[in-house]
């Protein structure tokens, strides 16, 4: 069991909670600038065009337009992977693509002069369908990209970064099969993680070369690192606020920030751009369009004998990660399933809609979501129990996987069956579990069906992350990181572990601000390794502090710096408990004690989250509604419960489980509008519908660091949509594939709507 | 006379967290514009900046506040419409300087009922609203007058069981 701790594990006031009960939690939009000016976009009403000509002599003269920007005099930055976005283009290649930028001196004003610029547009016809997009009569959306294809070879991850998986001999391996699934199946919905906060950037010029970004991001780092080689070297300060909801999103904003950039350069003043709910939906992150097509081999007894398939990947207007969320996919497929031989290869297509951005689940979800049609019919065709299925298949300690630098690994993780078998039981699933496409039970005409999805990531220790702690006379502590605060916890979980080191009251360790001036480097929030990176990370850092703090001690106690032990302040040898001194004895009160720790990756302990559903199908409105849910896994520690609960509750939410429900933007694909771009149309769940949510969660230490836990909270909304599928198909006794189970769907799957059944 | 009514009328008055406030209805920057939202005024104009605009048109509920103990939303009302009304926004609820929270904040806390946190000055203000209206409600009715009220963290359980303590703290 757990060790027991006086922080870690118990449940603790998040340490930012007053501020945000209180309505003094500051995020972007509070934040205002001397005197600063309000960017906005004038963006494109066609999903594919060149700009003929542009007259912006009207807007420039509206008083209080400060500048107006255009492709023929923004800055040469380049984003995208490989770098092919420009700031501005003489083309636009979906509906809201940027055409030009307006500073002026009020929100009202800068909409204003957007009326007034004057653009003429050649159209071009769109394509919208990533299969289509590669054909060889379709349009074009970058000369430098032949048939819409992405480069894969980006050495994102270095020079061997997985774009595939390629292992054994799929022919051999299908040989050996009972059983092969098959087909092509989409995750393909237009979803949005859609946090509540839109994105904004406030940007201002130190100096021709010096930039000072203040905006709201998940990964505070982000916009220093991967926007300095985007924007030609400057040197970048990125400070973060409260971040009100990211999911991956606003890890970084490239867009908004090549915007208030350009516009805060043009203008010699700060620039705020805070985009509508509108541009939100249309024109910022969206979750890549998935497509499998391939088989899976398995024996009559659940053994998995061959993997081989193509998967196409839209990634919209353009890409920016996109490749690194692939290869984090085919990391966690071959996570999922243990499998010898694979032969998945993958295609990057550019379509006419919204770029795709970072979400949670990057990559994975949108895979095993359009994988999971395909493993599921070959376990209908085996009469194979899904749960039994993934237990058998889920990576076990010493089992090996490439991962998405294309290294092998081993896992030195746990065997999850425990967890997963819990979860199970919590859920009756065997109760529930009648077999393939076959109801739990039958109320009139209402059906109900069960469903199951695992998922798990090896990135729990991904990247680099450096932190100092320093240890102040006052007995208080100071954690330099770079961490912002986007709904994880995460700022209060790593005090936590900090004040465990340092045995500190909790309210005596605080953390400096997400500053990239004040702190060393850190990697940021993603891939949940919040606890096992960055937790690595400042205990090493509080280890170090109180090393040198027992230096300066040892002499004054007569004893050896290893005899030593701190608690509420004070140093004591810890044989003798009546020796404590406090620390500023020992430092005076002109000294402080600072100790620096450093992660270096480790991609060998995967997490995992097994969601069980069941939903509840009237098969005469043809409406699904989601019952229950458990959740199971195991974290190794836990460190804040109610965060963590909060982190796998939101397994619904973020372009989630929901994606399978209702959650897509419906695109007219006849003029590339997006219909439903506002929080009326697209449908998300509300209080009165929420599903009973029940939790199973295990504490198995594991071998991370000290406090021997993983994160998990990026995983939850992956494991949702194929179960959902799952429990939804089971209950009207016929395969559903197509996400999301809208009503029409359903009444079109049994027969009564005119028209083809689904997929 | 007409001429002075219409002067009069240039000026509305509003008393918000139990401060009065004259304000000018005009188009100049200093003045409250005839389109300008009460979410606009609170956080520009007055710097109530704990009022949050997530959507900006009435279908998230992170604008939340109290006119005349009624729970409202800020981006829907104009605020040349407001005059003579009193408003309670997420700062004026308890006394925190004073270490005085309303209980709502204080069960917020307890719970951890939020995530970013971006919500939950509406969430709040949604369900003091509740309560001084109805102050045992069951858990139906908290999620029935929270069901207007975006949280994409899905904070909805523990903001449930938040709701649910101060009732109880409370009668």
């Amino acid at each position: 069991m757990a060790t027991t701790y006086r922080f870690i594990g118990k449940s603790t006031p998040r340490k930012d909670a007053l501020e945000i009960v209180t309505g003094r939690a500051e995020f972007i939009d509070d934040v205002k600038r001397p005197g600063m000016l309000y960017g906005k976009v004038l963006r494109s009403p066609y999903p594919h065009a060149n700009i003929v000509d542009i007259d912006t002599t009207n807007a420039e003269a509206l008083p209080g337009v400060k500048a107006v920007l255009t492709y023929e005099n923004v800055p040469a930055w380049k984003g995208g992977l490989p770098r092919h976005v420009r700031v501005l283009d003489r083309k636009v290649r979906f509906v809201g693509d940027a055409v030009a930028l307006v500073a002026a001196e009020t929100e009202e004003r800068a909409d204003e002069a957007l009326g007034l610029i004057k653009v003429e547009y050649e159209k071009l016809s769109a394509v919208y369908d990533v299969e289509q997009a590669m054909e060889p009569d379709a349009p074009q959306l970058y000369e430098e990209f032949p048939g819409n294809l992405i480069p894969l070879d980006v050495k994102v991850f270095g020079p061997k970064s997985l774009s595939g998986v390629h292992l054994g001999d799929v022919e051999k391996g299908f040989a050996e099969a009972d059983y092969i699934g098959e087909g092509t199946y989409g995750y393909e919905n237009l979803a949005n993680p859609l946090p509540l906060e839109p994105p904004g950037v406030i940007a201002e010029w130190e100096g021709p070369g010096k930039l000072t970004v203040w905006s709201a991001t998940q990964s505070a780092s982000w916009h220093r690192f991967i926007m300095l080689s985007k924007m030609g070297f400057p040197d970048i300060r990125a400070i973060s606020t409260h971040c009100g909801g990211s999911f991956g999103s606003k890890n970084y904003s490239a867009q908004p920030l090549f915007y208030a950039a350009a516009l805060a350069k043009a203008t010699g003043k700060a620039v705020k751009v805070m985009y509508t709910k509108e541009e939100h939906f249309g024109a910022f992150a969206w979750r890549l369009g998935s497509r499998f097509r391939g088989k899976v081999g398995i024996k009559k007894d659940g053994t998995v004998t061959a993997v081989s398939g193509e998967w196409f990947v839209d990634t919209g207007a353009f890409s920016d990660m996109a490749q690194a969320q692939i290869a984090v996919g085919c990391g966690e497929a071959q996570l999922m399933l243990r499998c010898p031989n694979w032969d998945l290869k993958t295609k990057l297509v550019c379509t006419n809609h919204n770029a795709a951005g970072v979400v949670r689940g990057f990559g994975g979800q949108e895979l095993e979501s359009a994988f999971h049609p395909v493993i599921s019919i070959a376990l209908e065709q085996a009469g194979l129990d899904p749960v039994e299925f993934f237990k058998k298949n889920y990576v076990k300690p010493g089992d090996g996987y490439y991962w998405r630098e294309g290294n092998w690994w081993v896992s030195r993780g746990r065997d999850y069956s425990k967890a997963m078998m819990a979860g199970a039981k919590a859920f009756h699933w065997k109760e529930k579990w009648k077999g393939w496409l076959k109801p739990s039970a039958v109320k009139g005409p209402k059906r109900i069906g069960v469903g199951v999805g695992v998922h798990g990531n090896a990135d729990v220790g991904e990247d680099e992350t450096e932190a100092y702690v320093r240890l102040n006379p006052d007995a208080t502590a100071a954690v330099h990181v770079l961490v912002s605060e986007s709904g994880m916890g995460q700022r209060s979980s790593l005090c936590k572990m900090v004040a465990e080191v340092l045995q500190l009251p909790l309210e005596r360790v605080a953390m400096t601000p997400p500053d990239s001036l004040i702190n060393p480097f850190d990697f940021g929030l993603v891939g949940s390794r919040g606890t096992y990176a960055v937790g690595s990370a400042v205990i090493a850092a509080a280890e170090d502090a109180t090393r040198k703090l027992f230096d300066l001690a040892a002499p004054m106690l007569d004893a050896s710096p290893e005899e030593l032990e701190t608690r509420d302040g004070k140093v004591f040898v810890k044989a003798r408990p009546e020796t404590g001194i406090p620390w500023n004895r020992i430092t005076g009160i002109m000294r402080t004690c600072t100790g620096f720790g450093r992660f270096e990756p480790d991609y060998s302990v995967p997490n995992f989250l097994v969601l069980f559903v069941e939903v509840e199908v009237d098969t005469e409105t043809g409406q699904v509604v989601l019952l229950n849910v458990v959740a199971a896994t195991d974290v190794g520690q836990i460190i804040d419960p109610l965060s963590l609960e909060g982190q796998i509750y939101g397994s619904l939410g973020a372009a989630g489980t929901d994606t399978a429900l209702f959650e897509e933007c419906i695109m007219d694909r006849k003029h590339g509008h997006m219909l439903n771009i506002n929080m009326i149309d697209y449908k998300w769940r509300t209080f009165s519908e929420l599903p009973h949510f029940h939790n199973v969660i295990f504490e198995t230490p594991l071998p991370t660091h000290r406090y021997k836990a993983i994160g998990v909270g990026e995983i939850a909304t992956s494991p949702g949509p194929s179960a959902v599928l799952m429990a939804a198909s089971n209950a009207v006794g016929e395969r559903l594939c197509e996400y999301p189970l809208t009503p029409e769907k359903i009444l079109r799957a049994l027969g009564k709507l005119k028209g083809s059944k689904t997929k | 006379m007409n001429k002075k009514k219409e002067k009069e009328r240039e000026k509305i008055c509003l008393t918000v967290n139990g401060e009065s406030h004259e304000l000018e209805v005009g188009t100049h920057a200093y003045q409250v514009a005839p389109w300008q939202t009460l979410a606009q005024t609170l956080r520009e104009t007055l710097g109530l900046t704990g009022t949050k605009a997530g959507c900006d048109h009435g279908a998230c509920g992170s604008c939340t506040i109290l006119m005349d103990g009624k729970a409202i939303l800020s981006c829907m009302t104009l605020t040349v419409e407001c005059d003579g009304k009193s408003i309670t926004t997420i700062e004026g609820l308890g006394q925190p300087q004073a270490g005085n929270l309303d209980p709502l904040q204080q069960a917020f806390i307890n719970n951890t009922a939020f995530q970013c946190g971006f919500c939950t000055p509406g969430m709040i203000m949604a369900s003091r609203a509740l309560l001084d209206e109805k102050p045992s409600p069951d858990e139906s009715e908290v999620k029935e007058a929270l069901s207007g009220h975006f949280c994409r963290c899905i904070s909805h359980y523990h903001v449930v069981r938040a709701v649910l303590e101060a009732a109880k703290k409370g009668s």
